[in-house]
């Protein structure tokens, strides 16, 4: 069976640029809570951000639209899901396209979008997008005790208490 | 939730732009209006981002927008202040090999 969160914080916001914030301080304050590390709550803020961002721009644009941010508490760990019923997309073909800017490549290739779902990726332990009608962005972090010089491209190893 | 854009210019050919706030998808057209607006007078831009505390990819995507509009014009797109987060961000992003950077800016605290 699957494990249950300790707590579940549920969220709607209208698809806006303006809540997109309100998003961000909700679950930093979820995060600060659950103890997480300054590093690791900017973190969370940044890919809680980008995932909203995603929703607000893409998937409604232009319409009026609802942003759902689920909150799974768990004693080690965070699982949030933004989801939004407008026009899904296909992550691996958007996945293929992002990555960190090759600065060997003439600069008038270098995006100005679509960086993004890959700081979503880098920031996280989880990513995970799905959704046939809208998309659903699952994703988790790991709360690290007594963090020694971690590194944010490295796997993290989980406390298991 | 809101940015503010302070705009200076002391020194010759350059314009000093201090920035302030959170800049998200929400601010970013502020910032990009007046960054696109600078980029066309062919001088160069000196941006202090140490009132920033949070940016994400809608924000690093105006600083790259600009960058290429001084890089066609000519001139020079300087960003400093940046604190470690952000500096961080650059360094993911790969943007810290691309862009021009002053002595100002703090180390990356993570790695």
């Amino acid at each position: 069976m699957r494990e249950q969160p300790l707590d579940l914080v549920n969220l709607t916001i209208p698809a806006k640029p303006d809540y997109v914030a309100i998003a961000r301080l909700a679950v930093s304050g979820i995060a600060n809570r659950m103890g997480f590390s300054y590093d690791d709550i900017e973190d969370l803020k940044l890919a809680v951000s980008e995932a909203c961002t995603n929703s607000v721009e893409h998937a409604y644009s232009g319409e009026n639209g609802e942003i759902g941010l689920s909150c799974n508490i768990f004693e080690n760990r965070l699982e949030i899901e933004v989801v939004d019923q407008g026009h899904s997309f296909d992550a691996s073909e958007v996945e293929s396209r992002t990555g960190p800017i090759q600065f060997e490549v003439s600069m008038s290739l270098v995006r100005e979008r679509g960086l993004g779902l890959y700081l979503m990726r880098s920031l996280m332990d989880h990513v995970d997008i799905d959704g046939d009608d809208g998309v659903i962005v699952r994703m988790t972090k790991y709360i690290r005790k007594n963090e020694v010089g971690s590194h944010v491209e490295s796997p993290a190893s989980y406390p298991t208490r | 939730m809101n940015i503010t854009i302070r705009e200076h210019s002391e020194r010759e050919h350059t314009i000093d732009l201090t920035v302030f706030g959170e800049v998200d998808v929400y601010t970013a057209p502020q910032l990009r209006e007046k960054l696109l607006t600078l980029c066309q007078g062919g001088s160069n831009i000196h941006l202090d981002l140490a009132g920033v505390d949070y940016i994400d990819s809608t924000g690093l995507g105006v600083l790259i927008g600009a960058y290429k509009a001084q890089k066609s014009s000519g001139g020079k797109l300087i960003i400093s202040g940046m604190n470690s987060r952000l500096t961080r961000l650059f360094r993911i992003t790969g943007l810290q090999e691309i862009m021009e950077f002053g002595p100002d800016n703090q180390e990356d605290g993570k790695s």
